[in-house]
């Protein structure tokens, strides 16, 4: 396994402006405060060997550094999408077969229906912060250092 | 009405007329019509621009006129698209924004088409597209004709039919002139017209009360007639297990419909990167969020302020609820204020149809040339008179919208966009996820998930109450009626993802690995995107 940067030849540096908004310490899975620096590097050190799109595609859907990227994708969306899906199934399923217990006031002319209602908005910008910071702490710089090494080889085989 | 509301929403209007032409013109000029720039807009938007370009292509005049309507007369009930509609974007977020802006180019067609036999999926894909495009635009349409009913005072048919083939008129000029640039431009000053108007009207309902939004919930309530059962669910879908499943109905297709719009997913496509897509996701996530937050409160206020039993008797079903409301809270019928403020809403509520309209009509256009005609006609036909194709394919939409908008100019607008996001929840949706993360996914898995959703979904809504066998059916006079619910959703989205899984699992291909890396590689990285 390689560091980060290592092969890259300082392509993408810490300062790019793609990299504007990185943050750190919130969220972080395993505490490190570079998630992203953890992802191995996709590309083969012999630069002697290539192959066909086909090929390379196939490399790099095989890579760690890709495996780690996708996982870390799905490990976060799959749950994400189980909690939101069943907790909007639920509100909705409650809400015809359970009005009675929907319209239980809470305070004044507030009732739980309302609450729930205003939940399902409240749930879905925590949850689209969530993803929001995810993606760029765990996911962003290690796909752009893939997608750069991916398209090198793709170029270079082009060019054969 | 009186003829002043006429003269200065017209006016407004026309204002907003001349200005959306002035900007197709403006960045319609010099440019050579490739591929890129009439589907895509050359790929150059920012994330906010987008933002807000997706919110203009969403907040459409069924939410704005349609949602409303349906808290003022059912209250608890009506909420429940204004949820749906939002929670619908975290599957948009998550599961398929990025995916779609580094897997396609133009249409949702292309990240299927990538990884099976080209011709079968794109024409499967494209007749999908442009139906759930089709239905999309009609409910857009049916709401532009009756807010002129409205404006121009009772039902008068003729200036109704005239509304409907001007709004398909201009929606084709657009369209063909300035492609996706030009309809971008439109959204955003669309989606910048209705956020203000609607901020106006909340604060001003919002002031009414004090800010005390617990005495809007009683007086919503009391004026609504139908107490406290109006603050609950259960007062329009409530009354038996048909209605209940309705709603269920009704809640999945919403939920799930958003990310098979075509629309919606082509505007991915405007932005360069798949990081630029997610941020304009999340700017649109506030936006849309911020609007139908509105929207319950408007709902609210015109039950409270004009009364629903006002509401209804103005439109069966609703949808003219804001703009009594925006009469109301001006100071009542004759007063300047009043006259202002409804003219005013009026002119914007215009405005978002047309720009609706413009953006489902640019897709279903683009679904046509890009995915119909290349696979039907000689593959070796040039880039350019595929962008030909397409302007003349926005007039033929348009045509079709125009004639379906005047068979179906009673029915409640949000209701029938509920109709086409079951259509598309169930036809693109199951096709599009299979294509992102399922390995084994075949072509015939692929054409097989969307005729089995696109067919059972149109073929129950043909045999619902909504067209036949009910005093408010499009034909009330015949009885077709074999299916119970108006939404076709509950059956029909799961067949999608069944009929897709079992042509799958019963077809002979062999899944292509290396397409699929390349799909798996592309899609989350952007390796080799367009």
């Amino acid at each position: 396994m390689e560091k980060y940067d290592g092969g890259g030849g300082g392509r993408v540096r810490p300062d790019d402006p793609w990299y504007d908004a990185l943050a750190s310490g919130w969220g972080e899975l395993d505490g490190t405060t570079a998630p992203a620096a953890a992802v191995p590097h996709a590309r083969r050190e012999s630069a002697g060997r290539t192959g066909t799109a086909a090929e390379i595609y196939l490399e790099v859907q095989r890579s760690p550094a890709f495996q780690e990227v996708r996982s870390r994708y799905r490990r976060f969306v799959f749950p994400g999408v189980a909690v939101f899906f069943s907790w909007y199934l639920a509100y909705v399923v409650t809400a015809t077969t359970a009005p009675d217990l929907m319209a239980r006031p809470v305070a004044g002319a507030v009732n739980i229906a309302m609450l729930a209602g205003l939940g399902q908005f409240l749930s879905t910008f925590l949850l689209t912060w969530a993803y929001a910071r995810h993606a760029r702490l765990r996911r962003d710089r290690a796909a752009l250092e893939l997608r750069w090494n991916t398209q090198e080889e793709l170029t270079r085989e082009s060019e054969r | 009405m009186t003829g002043d509301h006429q003269t200065l929403a017209l006016l407004l209007f026309s204002a907003f007329v001349a200005v959306t032409l002035a900007i197709t013109t403006w960045v319609s000029r010099g440019r050579q019509g490739s591929a890129d720039e009439f589907y895509a807009g050359g790929r150059l938007f920012s994330p906010m621009e987008n933002g807000f370009a997706i919110a203009g292509d969403y907040m459409s005049a069924a939410s704005f006129l349609g949602v409303t309507g349906l808290i003022a007369l059912f209250g608890y009930d009506g909420l429940l698209y204004s949820v749906g509609f939002l929670v619908a974007w975290l599957v948009v977020l998550f599961l398929v924004a990025e995916l779609v802006r580094n897997c396609g180019r133009f249409t949702f067609a292309d990240v299927v088409a990538a990884r099976m036999r080209e011709k079968p999926v794109r024409i499967a894909a494209g007749t999908s597209s442009v139906t759930v495009c089709v239905l999309y635009l009609v409910a857009q349409m049916v709401g532009a004709g009756s807010l002129v009913a409205l404006l121009l005072g009772g039902t008068n048919g003729a200036a109704r039919t005239w509304t409907v083939i001007g709004v398909g008129a201009l929606m084709v000029v657009y369209v063909s002139l300035g492609g996706m640039r030009a309809t971008t431009w439109i959204q955003i000053v669309k989606a910048v017209l209705l956020l203000s108007g609607a901020i106006t009207l909340t604060a001003l309902v919002l002031a009414r009360f004090h800010g005390d939004i617990d005495q809007l919930l009683r007086t919503a309530a009391e004026r609504s007639g139908h107490g406290d059962a109006y603050l609950a669910p259960g007062l329009k879908y409530g009354a038996d297990w048909t209605a209940r499943f309705d709603f269920i109905s009704l809640g999945l297709a919403l939920v799930l419909g958003t990310a098979g719009l075509p629309h919606i997913l082509s505007r991915f496509y405007t932005v360069p990167t798949a990081r630029a897509a997610r941020r304009s996701a999340i700017w649109s996530i506030g936006l849309i969020g911020s609007f139908y937050l509105m929207t319950i409160v408007l709902g609210l206020g015109a039950a409270a302020l004009v009364g629903s039993d006002a509401v209804r008797a103005s439109h069966a079903s609703g949808n003219t609820a804001v703009p009594l409301l925006a009469l109301d809270l001006g100071g009542g019928a004759g007063s300047t204020g009043g006259t202002v403020l409804f003219a005013v809403v009026a002119a914007v509520a215009f405005a978002t149809i047309l720009a609706v309209v413009a953006g489902a009509t640019l897709a279903s256009s683009a679904s046509v040339a890009h995915d119909l005609y290349a696979s039907l006609r000689r593959p070796g036909a040039r880039q350019r008179s595929e962008v030909a194709v397409a302007r003349v394919a926005a007039v033929g939409i348009g045509a079709v919208a125009i004639a379906l908008s005047l068979l179906a100019s009673d029915l409640n607008i949000a209701f029938l966009v509920g109709l086409a996001f079951a259509v598309a929840a169930s036809a693109n949706l199951p096709v599009l996820l299979y294509s992102l993360f399922w390995r084994n996914f075949t072509t015939r898995g692929a054409v097989w998930s969307v005729y089995g959703g696109l067919v059972p979904a149109l073929a129950l809504v043909v045999v619902s109450p909504v067209v036949s066998g009910s005093p408010d059916s499009i034909f009330p006079g015949v009885d077709l009626q074999y299916f119970p619910l108006e939404n076709p959703g509950l059956v029909s989205i799961p067949l999608g993802f069944l009929a897709g899984w079992i042509g799958t699992v019963t077809s002979r291909e062999v899944p292509d690995a290396a397409r699929h890396a390349e799909t798996e590689v592309r899609s989350l990285t952007g390796a080799g995107a367009a």
